[in-house]
C-alpha cells in the first residue's frame, strides 16, 4: 500500500513538476476523453451465452464480466500528463450494461493526448476507505455489491464466470461452473497478495484532440477492445478443467497476469 | 428508549474521570446531552477517524437500535446482538463457536466489540480493514445472517420507525441507504470504549485502583513473558501470530485466507484480553474454556508447526516457562482487565 502511495505521489510530483514549464500553448479549455470498452472473445465481439474456445483448446460460455478501472491518466503528445481527480477516476464496467462501458473523462484540459493508462481495479487506499468515502460504483452496500468481497473487505477487480463442457461438475449447483473473481490490493497493515495491474495504451498514430467545449458526441474516443479470452492465456495458459475457479487464492495472481493485458487499443476516434 | 432516558444517566463516571476525553460533537438540540467518545489517557491515538462519522445523539441511538434489532438477519431471527453480548464485552460467552442463521455454526470464536476504533484491522484474520464495514461481514455470512445489504436496506425502508430515525441521524437524505446504515452502527460500535478496570484505573492513578501483591506480581510476570504479543494497554500488538494451539490448519488457515501468503498459514490476531475474564471460550476456535486452560497450554501444550511464533521456542524449548505460581498470579491479573462499568453501562444495552 506504501508503494502503491508513493507511486501516486511521484506521478502526482511529476504531473506538477511538468505541468510548470511553459509550453507555448495552441489550445486552451476544458473538454471530455471517452475511453470506450468494447468487450470481445478473442477477434468476434462477446455476447454472453454463445460459445468460444480458449487458447487451451477449452469451450466455453460466459455469464458475467465485469471489471473496475480506475486512476486514469493521460498523456500528452509532448510528454505532459493529467491525472483524473480522485473523485472521479473509478468506473465499473459490466458487460450487460453497455452505457458502463464508455467511460467519459470530464474537464481534461484541451490538447493532443496519444496515451491512456489506468489500473485494472481499484487502489489501495480507496480500498481501506471509510464508506462515506465510497459513492456511486464503490458503494459495497449497492452498485458495488457483487463486486465486493465483505469477509477481505476489497474489490473484486476482475469478474468472469460462466460455463465449460470441460469443467468438472460443481457439487452446489451441478452445472459445469467457471467462476473466476479476482482481487486484493495489497492489504492494509500486513501484505496481501497484490493483483492490482497498470494498463498503458499508447497509440502510435492518431492523438485524440481534446478541444474546449467538445463533450459528448464531439468528444474523441480511445477505442480499446477487452479481449475476455486473454485471461486464460499468457503468460500462465491454463485449462478450465484444472482451474475451473479461482477466488482470493495464490492463483489469483496468474489469473491477473494474464488479463493485465487484456485491453489493447483498436483505434483513436476524432470527430473533426 | 425513552427521550429522557439520556437526561436521567447522564455521562458516566468514567467519563469525568477520563483524563483525556473529547467532546466530538454537540448535539443540534440543545437539551440532549452530547456524546463523547472515551479516549483514555492510557492508550495510544485512535486508529479510526471520527471527523470523518463524528458521533451524533440520534446516529448512537440509531446505531444501537440497529445492533440489536434481528431485521438485520434473512428471517429476521438473529440480531447483531444475539452474538455479541453486553454482559460478555459483547462476546459470545460460553459458545467455542458462535451459531447463527438456521443454528447453523461459524467455524469461529466471536470476538468481543470493544475498542475497535483503536484498532486497524478487524476479524480473528484482520480481513476488515475499516470499521464502517464490518457490519457487511456478519450480513452477508451465510451462517452469520445470511442476509444481502441491499435487502436489508429495502427492509427499513418498509419499516413503520426506521425511515423517520435515518432522516433525523442523517439529514438530508431522504430514506434509508446501506452508507448511512453502516456508519450509524460505526457509531454506537465506536461509543463501545472499555478502559475502567481496576487495571485502568491502577495505571492512571486513579481512585479504584487497588492491586494486591498478587495482582502486581502477576501483572509483573505477563509483562516479562506475555506482553512483546498482547502489547500496550490494548493487550495486542495487532499483529497476527501462530500461538501454537495447532499444527494443523486446514480447517481454518487464518491470516492466508485474506492474504494467500504461505508464511501467515496457521496465524491468527493477538486478542486483546480486556475483559478476558468474561469472554471464553478461548482462542479462534474456541479451543480452551478457562483461562487456567489457556495457561496450561503456554506452560506445556505449544504445539510445534512450519509458522510456529519463534517467542514460543526460545532455545529449541516449546511454550513459555511458568510455575504454578506464576500461573495464580497472571489468573489474578487478568481478572484486573474486567470493566464493570463498561458491560454494565446502560448506553449500550438494549
Ligand atoms: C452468528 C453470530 C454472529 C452475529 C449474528 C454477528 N456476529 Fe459479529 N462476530 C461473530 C464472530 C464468530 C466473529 C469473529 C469472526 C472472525 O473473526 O472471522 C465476529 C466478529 C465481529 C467483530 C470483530 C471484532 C474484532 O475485534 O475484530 C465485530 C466488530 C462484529 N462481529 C460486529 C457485529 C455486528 C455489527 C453484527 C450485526 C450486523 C454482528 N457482528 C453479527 C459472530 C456474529
Ligand atoms: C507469540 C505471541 C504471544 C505470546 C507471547 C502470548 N500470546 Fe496469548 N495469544 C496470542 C495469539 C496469536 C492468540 C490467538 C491465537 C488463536 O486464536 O489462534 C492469543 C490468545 C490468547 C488468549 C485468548 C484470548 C481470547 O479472547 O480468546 C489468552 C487468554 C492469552 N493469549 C493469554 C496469554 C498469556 C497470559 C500469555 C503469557 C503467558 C500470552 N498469551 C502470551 C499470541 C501470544
Amino acid at each position: 500500500m506504501k508503494n502503491a502511495f508513493f507511486g501516486l505521489l511521484a506521478l502526482l510530483i511529476t504531473f506538477t513538476l511538468t505541468n510548470c514549464k511553459k509550453t507555448e500553448e495552441e489550445v486552451k479549455g476544458l473538454g471530455d476523453v471517452v475511453i470506450e470498452m468494447d468487450n470481445h472473445a478473442g477477434d468476434e465481439i462477446l455476447e454472453f451465452g454463445k460459445s468460444y474456445v480458449t487458447a487451451g483448446g477449452d469451450t466455453v460460455k460466459f455469464t458475467t464480466f465485469n471489471y473496475f478501472v480506475s486512476n486514469f491518466i493521460l498523456t500528452k503528445d509532448d510528454g505532459t500528463q493529467y491525472l483524473v481527480p480522485k473523485d472521479s477516476c473509478y468506473f465499473l464496467c459490466q458487460h450487460d450494461d453497455v452505457d458502463s462501458r464508455e467511460i467519459v473523462l470530464h474537464n481534461i484540459p484541451a490538447g493532443d493526448y496519444k496515451s491512456v493508462q489506468f489500473i485494472i481495479g481499484v487502489d489501495s487506499l480507496k480500498s481501506v476507505s471509510p464508506v462515506g468515502d465510497r459513492k456511486g460504483v464503490l458503494d459495497p452496500t449497492g452498485a458495488a455489491a457483487g463486486m465486493y468481497w465483505s469477509w477481505n473487505s476489497g474489490y473484486i477487480f476482475v469478474k468472469v464466470e460462466g460455463t465449460s463442457p470441460q469443467a468438472p461438475v460443481d457439487a452446489g449447483t451441478g452445472e459445469r461452473t467457471l467462476e473466476y473473481h479476482t482481487g486484493l490490493f495489497g492489504g492494509k497493515d500486513s501484505p496481501t497478495l497484490n493483483n492490482l495491474k497498470t494498463v498503458k495504451i499508447t497509440s502510435t498514430s492518431e492523438s485524440a484532440r481534446v478541444r474546449d467545449g467538445h463533450t459528448g458526441d464531439e468528444a474523441p474516443v480511445f477505442h480499446l477492445y477487452v479481449d475476455i479470452l486473454e485471461m486464460f492465456t499468457t503468460p500462465n495458459s491454463f485449462r478450465v478443467a484444472d482451474v475451473p475457479t479461482s477466488h482470493a487464492g495464490p492463483f489469483s495472481q496468474k489469473v491477473a497476469e494474464n488479463y493485465a493485458d487484456m485491453f489493447t487499443l483498436d483505434h483513436v476516434h476524432n470527430h473533426q | 428508549m425513552q427521550p429522557d432516558f439520556y437526561k436521567v444517566t447522564g455521562i458516566s463516571k468514567g467519563l469525568i474521570l477520563g483524563v483525556l476525553s473529547v467532546l466530538l460533537l454537540f448535539s443540534c438540540k440543545k437539551d440532549e446531552p452530547s456524546y463523547e467518545v472515551f479516549l483514555p489517557s492510557n492508550f495510544p491515538a485512535p486508529a479510526y477517524d471520527l471527523s470523518q462519522n463524528p458521533v451524533t445523539t440520534a446516529g448512537f441511538e440509531l446505531g444501537r437500535k440497529l445492533f440489536y434489532d434481528p431485521i438485520m438477519s434473512r428471517d429476521s431471527t438473529i440480531a447483531c446482538a444475539d452474538c455479541h453480548i453486553s454482559f460478555s464485552a459483547f462476546s459470545h460467552p460460553q459458545h467455542a463457536t458462535s451459531h447463527g442463521i438456521d443454528g447453523l455454526f461459524g467455524r469461529r470464536n466471536a470476538l468481543p466489540v470493544q475498542n475497535l476504533i483503536w484498532q486497524t484491522s478487524y476479524f480473528w484474520d484482520g480481513g476488515v480493514g475499516q470499521l464502517d464495514l464490518i457490519p457487511l461481514n456478519a450480513i452477508t455470512n451465510p451462517v452469520e445472517m445470511d442476509e444481502s445489504p441491499a435487502h436489508v436496506v429495502a427492509k427499513l425502508n418498509r419499516h413503520r420507525q426506521y425511515p423517520a430515525l435515518f432522516r433525523e441521524a442523517f439529514p438530508g437524505g431522504d430514506s434509508v441507504t446501506g452508507p448511512h446504515m453502516l456508519q450509524a452502527l460505526a457509531q454506537f460500535m465506536s461509543m463501545l470504549v472499555s478502559a475502567n478496570s481496576r487495571y485502568d484505573h491502577y495505571v492512571r492513578h486513579e481512585a479504584g485502583g487497588d492491586m494486591s501483591q498478587q495482582e502486581l506480581a502477576g501483572l509483573q510476570v505477563f509483562q516479562q513473558k506475555c506482553a512483546t504479543c498482547h502489547a500496550t494497554d490494548l493487550f495486542t500488538d495487532q499483529t497476527y501470530r501462530n500461538n501454537g494451539i495447532l499444527d494443523n490448519f486446514t480447517l481454518d488457515r487464518g491470516r492466508n485466507e485474506v492474504s494467500s501468503l504461505p508464511e501467515d498459514i496457521g496465524k491468527f490476531r493477538v486478542p486483546s484480553l480486556r475483559n478476558v475474564a468474561l469472554t471464553g471460550s478461548y482462542m479462534h476456535n474456541g479451543k480452551f474454556k478457562t483461562l487456567e486452560a489457556v495457561l496450561d497450554h503456554y506452560a506445556s501444550g505449544v504445539k510445534d508447526s512450519p509458522t510456529l511464533d519463534p517467542l514460543l521456542k526460545q532455545n529449541g524449548q516449546l511454550g513459555i516457562p511458568l510455575t504454578a505460581e506464576e500461573k495464580q498470579s497472571i489468573l489474578a491479573f487478568l481478572q484486573t482487565l474486567t470493566d464493570q462499568d463498561f458491560v454494565n453501562d446502560e448506553r449500550f444495552q438494549k
